[in-house]
Order: C-alpha cells, then sequence, then structure tokens
C-alpha cells in the first residue's frame, strides 16, 4: 500500500522535503547571487571570487516564464509509469531571485489552463514509487483562489 | 581580410539511418572533399575530427580514427568536442593552426551514427551529472526545451502551431532539391499539424530527426588556395562564443537560469551574441546576407534564430516567413539545404554541414536549390553547456 511505503527525497538535499516545499539554492556570501542546484565551491559570477556560501529556501512563488509537456514517455533514467500519463513541465521565473527554474506540473493540470506570466506555487509531489519507498520531488501548481 | 581561410573543398555523406559504423562516413565525406579541393589526402598538414560521443572510443578520438581509416600519414591531429556545436570547434581549431602560420591546409571532418528516439543521457550513470538529472527529475528530453521555447512565442508575440508547422513546409520544399537530405518528401501542413503532438506545441514533425551523417571540408590560407583556385570561397569569421553571466534563457541541461539578482542581465543575449560576435569579426553585418543555415532543432526554434541572427527583430519571424522572405526565391532564404528538418541531427557533422552548404551555394553549385545571386551566408548553431556557433562565409 502507497501509504505505508517511507517518502524520499529523488535527490538529496535540492528541496524541504517535508512540510512546506521549498526548494533549497546557494547564495554567495561576497556578491550574494543565487544558485539553484547549490554551488558550494565556486561562485559563477566572473567578477567574484567568492567561495563561501549559505544554504538559502527559494521563493516559492514565481510566474510562468512557458510551459510543454511530454505527451510520450522520457527515457530512462526518467522511471515512467505503465501505462505511460502525460504531464507538463514548467519553466517558473523567481521574482526575488531574478532566475528561472524548471519543474513538472502537478497532475489535473492541462495546457489549456495555462498562461505565460501566471501565479505559480512550488508544492511536493511523487515523482515515482517502486517496493519500498515513494520518491519525491518538487513540483509547480498554477496559483488559483483560495491555494 | 586579416582572418580569412579559403573553404576549398566540401563534402557531405548524404544522411540517413545507414547502421554503418560513423568512421565510413567520415572517409566518404573526407575523401569527396579532397576531391572537390583537387589535392590527395598526403597534401594535408593536420585533421582536425569533431568528436561523437555516442559511438565508444573512436568516436571521442575521431580525428584520429578518421587518419587511421585514411592511412597514417604522420600529420598532427585534433578531436573537438562541443556536442552540436563540435563541428565548428574542429574548423575554429584548424583556422587557428592555419591562421598561426602552422600549416597551410587542414582536413575538418565530423560523422555520426545515432541512435534512434530521443536522445538519452551520456555518462554511464553519474547521478550528480545534470544531464542524467534532468532526465531522471524532470523526464526533460530535449523536446521539452525546444517546447517551453515554442510555447513562449506563442503567449509572447502570438504565435501559431500553423507558423511552425509552415517553417516545415519550406524546409521540406528546399530539401526536396537535396541529395544529400535524409528526408526528400514534401510534407504538408496538415501532415505537420495531423502528427503525433510530442511536447505541445510541438508536433513530431516540427522536431528534427537523429541521423546518421558525415560532412567534411578541407581548409586552407588563403594564399594556399589561389594555388588552386581563381576565385576561392572564403570563410570570413567563426565564432565560438559562451554566454555571459547572467545567462538568463533556459537552456540544455540546466534545471534553472542564472540569477540576475546581483548582476544584470547582459545587453545581448547567448543567442543574439553567437552570430553576432561573427559579424563584428567579419565585418558584415545581418544585411549582407544572401541566406542563413540555422540550427532548426524545431520549427519554432528556426523562428527564434531569424531574430537572434538580425534578419528582423523579435516577434516579427512569423511575419518574415509567411512573407516568402525566407523561403528560395525570397529576399534571405534560411536553410536553403532543407535544414535539420531534412536532415536530422548528425551531431559532429551539422555544423559542417551547414558550411559545406553555403560554400555550394557561393559557388553556384547548388542545382535547383540554388539562392540567386548568393554572395554570403551565415550559419547558427549552439552546442549544450554553451557553445556558440557561427560561420560566415562570403565570395
Amino acid at each position: 500500500m502507497s501509504n505505508q511505503k517511507n517518502r524520499v527525497p529523488a535527490v538529496e538535499g535540492w528541496f524541504v522535503a517535508d512540510g512546506e516545499a521549498a526548494l533549497l539554492g546557494s547564495q554567495c556570501n561576497e556578491c550574494s547571487s543565487y544558485f539553484f542546484p547549490k554551488e558550494t565551491f565556486f561562485c559563477r559570477n566572473p567578477a567574484c571570487r567568492g567561495s563561501e556560501f549559505k544554504e538559502v529556501a527559494l521563493s516559492q512563488r514565481g510566474k510562468l516564464w512557458s510551459y510543454t509537456n511530454n505527451n510520450y514517455p522520457p527515457p530512462k533514467p526518467y522511471m515512467a509509469p505503465d501505462p505511460f500519463v502525460p504531464y507538463i513541465v514548467a519553466a517558473v521565473e523567481l521574482d526575488k531571485e531574478k532566475m528561472v527554474v524548471l519543474g513538472q506540473v502537478v497532475s489535473g493540470v492541462e495546457i489549456a489552463d495555462l498562461k505565460v506570466g501566471m501565479e505559480m506555487q512550488l508544492v511536493l509531489d511523487r515523482l515515482y514509487e517502486d517496493d519500498e519507498n515513494e520518491y519525491i520531488v518538487w513540483k509547480w501548481k498554477p496559483v488559483t483562489e483560495g491555494n | 581580410m586579416a582572418n580569412d581561410v579559403a573553404s576549398l573543398g566540401a563534402a557531405m555523406h548524404p544522411w540517413g539511418k545507414w547502421g554503418r559504423n560513423f568512421v565510413e562516413y567520415g572517409v566518404q565525406a573526407a575523401n569527396d572533399a579532397l576531391d572537390d579541393a583537387g589535392l590527395a589526402w598526403k597534401d594535408i598538414q593536420l585533421i582536425a575530427g569533431g568528436e561523437t560521443v555516442r559511438n565508444g572510443y573512436p568516436g571521442f578520438v575521431s580525428g584520429a580514427a578518421f587518419a587511421q581509416a585514411l592511412g597514417w600519414t604522420g600529420v598532427p591531429v585534433v578531436s573537438s568536442y562541443g556536442a552540436c556545436a563540435s563541428g565548428t570547434q574542429a574548423l575554429a581549431t584548424a583556422r587557428a593552426h592555419i591562421l598561426a602560420g602552422m600549416c597551410d591546409v587542414a582536413l575538418v571532418v565530423g560523422a555520426d551514427a545515432a541512435p534512434k528516439g530521443f536522445f538519452a543521457p551520456t555518462g554511464a550513470g553519474n547521478k550528480a551529472d545534470p544531464d542524467w538529472l534532468r532526465f531522471h527529475l524532470l523526464g526533460a528530453t530535449n523536446p521539452i526545451y525546444f517546447g517551453l521555447w515554442a510555447r513562449r512565442r506563442m503567449d509572447l508575440y502570438g504565435a501559431t502551431q500553423s507558423d511552425f508547422a509552415k517553417v516545415k513546409v519550406k524546409n521540406s520544399r528546399h530539401g526536396l532539391e537535396n541529395p544529400n537530405a535524409r528526408y526528400k518528401k514534401e510534407v504538408t501542413e496538415e501532415a505537420i499539424l495531423s502528427s503525433a503532438l510530442v511536447s505541445d506545441p510541438l508536433h513530431l514533425l516540427d522536431i528534427c530527426a537523429t541521423s546518421d551523417g558525415g560532412a567534411a571540408i578541407v581548409l586552407s590560407s588563403m594564399e594556399y588556395a589561389r594555388k588552386l583556385s581563381t576565385d576561392p570561397v572564403r570563410i570570413r569569421a567563426i565564432s565560438t562564443v559562451t554566454p555571459q553571466y547572467p545567462s538568463d534563457v533556459i537552456e540544455m541541461p540546466n534545471f534553472a537560469t542564472d540569477s540576475a539578482h546581483s548582476v544584470p542581465s547582459p545587453d545581448t543575449s547567448f543567442r543574439d551574441s553567437i552570430a553576432g560576435n561573427a559579424y563584428e569579426e567579419a565585418g558584415l553585418g545581418p544585411e549582407d546576407m544572401s541566406m542563413a543555415e540555422v540550427y532548426d532543432l524545431s520549427t519554432a526554434l528556426e523562428l527564434d534564430w531569424y531574430e537572434n541572427i538580425g534578419l528582423c527583430k523579435p516577434g516579427e519571424a512569423e511575419k518574415l516567413l509567411n512573407d516568402g522572405d525566407t523561403t528560395i526565391g525570397g529576399r534571405v532564404p534560411v536553410n536553403p539545404s532543407g535544414g535539420l528538418s531534412c536532415f536530422g541531427e548528425a551531431i559532429p557533422a551539422q555544423a559542417i554541414a551547414q558550411v559545406c552548404e553555403l560554400t555550394w551555394q557561393i559557388r553556384g553549385q547548388a542545382g535547383a536549390r540554388q539562392v540567386e545571386g548568393a554572395t554570403a551566408g551565415v550559419t547558427a548553431n549552439q552546442g549544450l553547456f554553451g557553445h556558440g556557433s557561427s560561420v560566415i562565409v562570403s565570395k
């Protein structure tokens, strides 16, 4: 039964995996540039030699930059369910960090529901499961009245 | 001009799914390019190979794989990788040797044997590799990125799936006349719009295939070329630029763009800078181009390139297409070869193939797909992880 499985992040250290969803990026102590996934050894700003970073939770909301979907199963290492269910992938622009971050969109959303510029919210959802675990990943969800 | 070199010989192995070793495609293209230049293999002073990563060790050391197949002659060898821009990396390396006076004539070869279907990640399952992770966590195939860029055109500029399909219709007509093209069949807008929707808004026929194929260019100093040809075609510029931080367009295989929080986005986007740097080196501008060969991974991406290489302003590409400006016979034909739409990707060969097409066009040897009065052309291409690729070829 899926509700007895352990909830395991599909990748370690990229997001807060329980409680309220948040992507974990890093911010350079020297120049304040943000990075996702985290940089921890070098700052990619060419004018900065910073090498120390703090882990930061990135904005949980942003504006839809663009969106598309997978109507056919992607190749491994994507763990596609059989039968495959098409899903949407969105690129969302975070206002404060001024960066665009990709993520799947939760099920139940159609392409026709989306429009560039829409407000999107980060949530946690299942990526795939095996016999023991349910693997969790971040996803985007349109902000609608009341959520 | 001080930086000019000659495109002295050009040849391609036809694109297709031939099921043979990539080295065979490269060798045939190399020998045909040598014939085209009126040279023999023993005349070549440097061999530069574009690498392929899907054909084992010989692919990684492709320059040596081609040299061994052609017969060892003791010449220096280089093998270059820049993903889809590998061919330009090899051309740029050969040109640098020539301009530095280290050799007079070089052979540049790229060839690939591609797997069927979506490209899957390379790198043997290294779980820290962003290319592995983008498939595992997002299922972000290459068409996902193409779909994102295409949808943005629709929501920002009002582009339609019909506009995208018309790019394919145009290219399919151009490719009909190209003996090296894999797909030589006219495709209707209806057929495109009724093909499978892969990554909305893009249909199967909006997205380029993956192919086997090869291409080769004999590159030489202008002085060397003038001994063999009265009017050699010139390579005026080669751009291999990287993006400037912060690069703010989501690109394969990344999960996120750079952040423009602390440093503002550059005035010129990465894609604008690719041909922009080539124009600057050549001392030419978009208005001087008779044609362009651009990297049409998808139909919608071809429209982006019209703007990125300066043929029109952002948001005007659909008009340029629908006015017929980019069709052979129009003001500035784009992808007179038929483009990747008719060829499919043979990764290390495709940037070299673009230069082959411009060379033939400028010589007036393009047959029924000839661009009348072609005097100059620009190529645009881009490799994963920030490899810009643009070449300007002229009379």
